[in-house]
Formats: C-alpha cells, sequence, structure tokens
C-alpha cells in the first residue's frame, strides 16, 4: 500500500478546508473549531514538551560523571522537578485527547464539531495560562520537591516557588476536566446516524474513558494541591505531622488523582495504536469488544490500586495486599489488549510505514513497562525497589515508550488528513528507528542500576554505577536526536510534501471519508454508518463503509 | 427558543447535550467537595473530642435558618423549572427571582456568621484563640469549616448569578431553567450535607 498523492490541483479546485477558512492571527485564536484547537494544542505542547526535555538533556549530562560537577544539588532537584511537573501535566496528560482526540473524535463519530466548542477554546486558554504561571514558577526560582509535591518537604522545608507552581497545574487541572466534559457528552450525543457504541473506533472508546477519568480524577487533585498550598501559607495542620496533620493523607490524595492519571496517559495511546495496528495489518482488530471492555476494565481498575505508591509509606500492610492484588488484576485487561493486537497482526499483511514503526515499538514497549509494573506491585520485591532507577525505567518505559510512541505513531498516521500533505516516510521510518534504539538505550540500563540499588533523585552516585549511567545519556542524546528530526520533515511537508488525497493509508473509518484535510464543516453531509468499524480485508478494498464493503470482503473471503 | 448552534442536527440534540454536560460537571463537583469532606472525615477521627467543642462555637440557629431558606429556595427553583414547562413565562421569571433572593439571604446570614467568628477570634491563623486543650483540633476544625463554607458560598454567588441571567435571557427555554435548578440543586445539597458536619456535632 503506497501513499499515491492526489495531482497537484489549482487552488480553485481544490476542496475548501477548515485550513483555508481564515488566515489570520485572530481566526486562530478565536476559533470554535475543534480542528483548529486541536492544532492550537499540539504546537503549545510540543514547545512544552521540548522544555520538558531540555531539563531532561540537563540531568542526563549531569549524570555521566559520579560527582556533582554540572549543576548544584539544587539546581539539580529544580531540574527534575521542572522535567516532571511539565512532561506530565502539560505534555502527556494533554498530549493525545486534546490534540488528535479533538481533531479527530468529532470526525470519527460523524459530528460537525465537539458539543461545546466555545470551552473547548477556553480549555486551550486555561493550558496556556496554567502554562504561563508554572513556567513563570520555574524560571524565577523553580521548585525542587518533585513533581509530587510530598508534604511536609513542600509545606514546612522548601524555599521555592512551590505555590505558584501547583497554581500553574491547578489551571491546568481546569483545562483537562473540560476538554473531558466535552468529550464525554460528544460521544454521548453526537454520533451519527447509525454509529452505535459498538461500531466506534477503538480510539473513541480510549478517548472517552479517559475523560471519565479526567472528570473525576483531576477535581481531587485540584483540591489537594489547594489544601497543601493552604497548609503552606496558612500553617493549618492538615498534611504536616508537626502540626498535628496526616501525611500520608496527602499521598493517598496525590496518588488517588495520580495513578488514574496514569492511564489517562496511556489510553489513548492504545487508542492509537489500535486504529494504526488494524490498518497497517489489512485486518480487522482481533476481539472489537474485548478490546473495548478492556478499556473500561482498566480506566475502573485504575481507580483502585493507588496504594501501590505507598507500599512503604507506613500504610497497613494488609491495605498493601489488597492494593497490590487489585494492580495485578490491572494486567488481566492490558494483557488482552496486547494478546489482542499480537493477534491482529497474526495472518495479515503487515505493511511497515512510519506509523506502523511506531506502533510496534509502543507494543514491545509497554508490554516491557508493564510486565515490570508487576515487579513493583509485589509487596516484598517493592522493598527493594521503591525509589531506584527501576521505577524510573518502568514508568518511562509506560509513558515515553507508550505514549510518546503512539502520539509519535497518531500524529504521523493522521498528518495526512491534519495538513492535507505527505511527509517523506523515508524520514520518518528513520526517526522511528532512531527513537526506538535511542530511547532502549536510554531506559534499559536504567532497569538495571535499579536492581542494583542506585537510587533516583541522586545527583551524585557511587562510582560502580558510572557504566551504566554512561550508556543511558549516550542513549538520551540519540533520543533527543529522534525527537528533533520529526519536526523538522513534518514542518518541510507542509511546504514542500505532496497533497494528500482524502484516505492515502486506504484506511476505514469516517474521518477518512471526508476531504484532506476536512472541510470546516468536517463533512459535507452527515454520514450514515451501516456496519462495524475496521472492515479491512487482505485484499485492500477502496470503500470500507457500507453494505457494498460487506459483500465485497466476503466475497473475498469466499474466493 | 433560543437557535441551533451549528454542531448540533437538531433541538433535542443540542437539550441533551446541556442537560448531560451539566450532570458531568456536576460529578467533577463532587469529586472537588469530596475531596474536603473525605480530609474531614479524617481529621474529626484523628480529634473527636476537639471537633466536638469547635462545633459547638458555630451559630447553629443561624445554620438552622439557613438550612431552611436553602430548601425553600430549591423548593422554588423547581416551581420555577414546573412554570417553565407550563410555559408560563411571567411565573418562571418570578420563582427565580424569589429563587435569587433566597440566596443572597443565605449568604447575608453567612457574612454575619463570618463576622461573629472574626469577632470570637475562631479564623484559623489569624489571631485564632479556642481554650487549650482543644485549640489544636478546632484550629483544623475551623479550617475546614471555612474552607467548605467559603467554597459553598462561591458556588451559590455563582448559582445566583446563573438563576439572574436565567431569568433575563432565558426564562421562555425550559431546558436553560432545568439546566440552571439542577446547579442550583447541587448547591443546596452541599449544604445538606455541611450543616449536620459542621453545626451539628456533639448537639445530638
Amino acid at each position: 500500500m503506497n501513499t499515491i498523492a492526489a495531482p497537484l490541483l489549482p487552488p480553485s479546485e481544490r476542496p475548501d478546508s477548515y485550513l483555508s477558512a481564515g488566515y489570520s492571527v485572530r481566526s486562530w485564536l478565536l476559533t470554535h473549531d475543534h480542528k483548529r484547537i486541536a492544532i492550537l494544542f499540539a504546537v503549545s505542547i510540543t514547545l512544552l514538551f521540548f522544555v520538558g526535555g531540555t531539563a531532561a538533556a540537563l540531568i542526563r549530562i549531569e549524570l555521566i560523571t559520579p560527582a556533582g560537577d554540572l549543576v548544584s544539588a539544587e539546581t539539580y532537584n529544580k531540574l527534575f522537578t521542572m522535567h516532571g511537573v511539565i512532561m506530565v501535566w502539560f505534555f502527556l496528560i494533554p498530549s493525545i485527547p486534546a490534540t488528535l482526540g479533538n481533531f479527530l473524535i468529532p470526525l470519527m463519530i460523524g459530528a460537525r464539531d465537539l458539543a461545546f466548542p466555545r470551552l473547548n477554546l477556553l480549555s486551550w486558554y486555561l493550558y496556556l495560562a496554567g502554562a504561563v504561571v508554572t513556567i513563570g514558577a520555574l524560571l524565577a526560582g523553580g521548585v525542587d520537591t518533585g513533581w509530587t509535591f510530598y508534604t511536609p518537604f513542600s509545606t514546612l522545608f522548601s524555599n521555592t516557588y512551590v505555590i505558584a507552581a501547583v497554581a500553574g497545574v491547578f489551571i491546568v487541572g481546569f483545562s483537562s476536566i473540560l476538554t473531558g466534559l466535552n468529550i464525554i457528552v460528544t460521544v454521548h450525543e453526537l454520533r451519527a446516524p447509525g454509529m452505535t457504541w459498538f461500531r466506534l473506533p477503538l480510539f473513541v472508546w480510549a478517548i472517552y474513558a479517559t475523560s471519565v477519568i479526567l472528570v473525576l480524577a483531576t477535581p481531587v487533585l485540584a483540591m489537594t494541591l489547594s489544601l497543601m498550598a493552604f497548609e503552606r501559607i496558612f500553617r493549618i495542620g492538615i498534611f504536616d505531622p508537626q502540626l498535628g496533620g496526616d501525611p500520608l493523607l496527602f499521598q493517598h490524595l496525590f496518588w488517588f488523582y495520580s495513578h488514574p492519571a496514569v492511564y489517562i496517559m496511556v489510553l489513548p495511546g492504545m487508542g492509537v495504536v489500535s486504529e494504526i495496528i488494524t490498518c497497517f495489518a489489512r485486518k480487522r482488530i482481533f476481539g472489537y469488544r474485548m478490546m473495548a471492555y478492556a478499556i473500561l476494565a482498566i480506566a475502573v481498575i485504575g481507580f483502585l490500586v493507588w496504594g501501590h505508591h505507598m507500599f512503604v509509606s507506613g500504610q497497613s500492610v494488609y491495605a498493601g495486599m489488597v492494593f497490590s492484588v487489585l494492580s495485578y488484576l490491572v494486567a488481566i485487561p492490558s494483557a488482552i489488549k496486547v494478546f489482542n493486537w499480537t493477534a491482529t497482526l497474526y495472518k495479515g499483511s503487515i505493511h511497515f510505514e512510519a506509523p506502523m514503526l511506531y506502533t510496534l515499538g509502543f507494543v514491545g514497549l509497554f508490554m516491557l513497562g508493564g510486565l515490570t509494573g508487576l515487579f513493583l506491585a509485589a509487596l516484598a520485591l517493592d522493598v527493594h525497589l521503591t525509589d531506584t532507577y527501576f521505577v524510573i525505567a518502568h514508568f518511562h518505559y509506560i509513558m515515553v515508550g507508550g505514549t510518546v510512541l503512539a502520539y509519535l505513531g497518531g500524529i504521523h498516521y493522521w498528518w495526512p488528513k491534519i495538513t492535507g500533505r505527505l511527509y517523506s516516510d523515508a524520514w520518518a521510518r528513520f526517526a522511528a528507528i532512531l527513537i526506538f534504539a535511542g530511547f532502549n538505550l536510554t531506559f534499559f540500563p536504567q532497569y538495571l542500576l535499579g536492581v542494583a540499588g542506585m537510587p533516583r533523585r541522586y545527583h551524585e552516585y557511587a562510582p560502580e554505577f558510572q557504566v551504566l549511567h554512561v550508556l543511558s545519556s549516550a542513549g538520551a542524546s540519540v533520543l533527543a536526536l529522534g525527537f528533533l528530526l520529526p519536526p523538522v520533515y513534518l514542518l518541510w511537508s507542509l511546504r514542500r510534501g505532496e497533497h494528500a488525497t482524502a484516505n492515502p493509508w486506504n484506511a476505514s473509518g469516517l474521518e477518512w471519508r471526508t476531504s484532506s484535510p476536512p472541510p470546516q464543516e468536517n463533512f459535507k453531509e452527515i454520514p450514515v454508518v451501516t456496519g462495524p468499524p475496521y472492515d479491512y480485508s487482505p485484499q485492500e478494498g477502496d470503500s470500507m463503509f457500507g453494505q457494498e464493503a460487506r459483500e465485497l470482503g466476503a466475497s473475498a473471503s469466499r474466493s | 427558543m433560543s437557535g441551533i448552534a451549528e454542531q448540533f442536527e437538531d433541538v433535542r440534540q443540542q437539550e441533551q447535550s446541556a442537560h448531560l454536560g451539566m450532570w458531568v460537571f456536576l460529578a467533577t463537583e463532587v469529586l472537588f467537595f469530596g475531596v474536603l469532606f473525605f480530609v474531614y472525615s479524617v481529621m474529626r477521627a484523628r480529634y473527636p473530642a476537639d471537633f466536638a467543642a469547635a462545633s459547638r462555637h458555630t451559630d447553629v440557629a443561624v445554620g438552622t435558618i439557613n438550612t431552611a431558606i436553602l430548601l425553600t429556595s430549591s423548593f422554588t427553583v423547581a416551581l420555577a423549572v414546573r412554570a417553565s414547562q407550563m410555559q408560563a413565562v411571567r411565573l418562571t421569571r418570578r420563582w427565580l427571582w424569589v429563587t435569587a433572593a433566597l440566596g443572597a439571604v443565605f449568604l447575608a446570614l453567612k457574612g454575619y456568621e463570618y463576622y461573629k467568628d472574626y469577632s470570637e477570634h475562631l479564623i484559623p491563623a489569624f489571631r485564632f484563640s479556642f481554650e487549650a486543650a482543644h485549640a489544636r483540633g478546632a484550629e483544623v476544625f475551623f479550617a475546614l469549616y471555612f474552607a467548605t463554607t467559603g467554597l459553598h458560598a462561591v458556588h451559590l454567588c455563582i448559582g445566583i448569578a446563573v438563576v439572574l441571567l436565567i431569568a433575563r435571557n432565558a426564562a421562555r427555554n425550559e431546558h436553560a431553567v432545568e439546566v440552571g435548578g439542577l446547579y442550583w440543586h447541587f448547591v443546596d445539597i452541599v449544604w445538606i450535607f455541611l450543616y449536620p458536619l459542621l453545626y451539628l456535632v456533639s448537639r445530638a
């Protein structure tokens, strides 16, 4: 399946697109079009990604030698806090839902926009305000608490800009809530005729489940951080034991949000991967219903496992046992997903374009990240591994190996739809391989470091760890190069890329049935859906929807 | 009826979206307040005697009157919804105004209570003074008292603004009145939990 470019049309014959609906700054900053807002989000989170990435780069440079010779211990603390805060709240959480989700949900369900377009724009402004406040705090002097803001350090000891940073996170939280609310209502109410729940693409299922988590978990974080700020300002003992508070209370509330937040970050990635893998294997997804149920199961069980972050905190051992068992339970729906992706590949007609490379990378890295998560969910083993580089490696396999790869895969997959242009597949494949290699070289040594006992958040370390740290830093430079490539060739494609057809991948799904880029109202006529999603056949039939396609598929399978 | 926004196919879809949007928003709100109720439970289990002592310093008479006022306002907003369903626009407006007025009375009484708390040095971290034996837990109690009732008052202010806006612009639109009413009921329900937790700890 080659990406066949449409012949260059003179401007008068090109279909009206949302991009040509206005060229002024105002037409972007005051837009109500979900597609434009998605692009506003994409640009902002990309900038923040590179800010957070710069902090990571400085951390890895510092760790090349055992001595603390590049930055002071205080600066080091501020760097990893900055890296964590920005990457979690300003990149990972909004990454797929606010960009690809925003752009694609209405297209995939056959709607003209999200249910509340103005709320959608407000969500972006809140994101921007939160980013300005947080970055202001980080530039003014930084924060040294780590992204977890644990009390009593954050309320009693830290002399840094904790309250400003927390205020930024509070604001961006409301951006997430509004995006989630908008998507929930849109999926419930705005589906095209015939688009029943079990005809929804799995990407929609994933973003829907993510939105439910966003709406239910984020307010808990917002209120918890407010209480923490109150304690810091007014010295009232809620979390600080010295004032009569309970520090575990903070941890419980924090992780009640922050563990589900892990699923906010990875579920959308699973949705993207499900779309890409079926398209590039030219096969219907294996076990569609189980995939949908698994998404919901992960979202629900994800709310019940927060205590596994607190095995060594002094919480009750019995609570620890329950949390451990529940954490193991999450592995079941997660494994269902991995098995079903694998089964989708089985006897598929697999194509290795760039989006598929990212996707295959996701499946492998997610599996490794998930399995090492089971190590950490085991009560006894966790005592040894807590606060070591093993934990760092584990969650980077999920967050970077999982979410970032899926995000990049999704951007590459839908780029022709979003921009109407084709990028250089050779460069994109090269970047995908570079990122995969650089990622593994960066983070696999960290598993070994963790097992050997290297603690996280240390800016100096024992000399015997140096070899692995140097490997990790070398990998990080490869990874950094890999991350710098896509912006270059993708932006290049905006001017020089060939024009894309409506459906360059020969994919199923409503978003491919409108022009690339789509018109402002998404569809000239709202489509009517008559069949299940992913009606792929190895024959590469053209129209995958409706009665014709199914007959075509049936006759193909008979022959 | 107001017009249909371009993202909707018909009026029904637009109304259902507004309803569901409000319900989802209220779900967020429940979790938002939920943290405060949870912290309250943990702290009350930690300082049972202090909480009881502190609770005796709240003004139960004003609290009870305010509870009655808010419950009545929920009744009047329900009457407004009913009136708008009957297409009785003037009646709808009238009941919405009464609702907003009751909300304002609640806030005035709450302000009077805050003033009393201030003069009795019950504001945490601000010249707070309390009998030494119960001071620590009582300060936490009053911190939560101000956090919860303060947040509730902010919500009520928004509620009054919403109700007045609907009375002015959308009293004809029964769905707007209903969605606004949903929010009003939520603010009321929060108070129904706050009242026994703050005023009635040791007065059973």
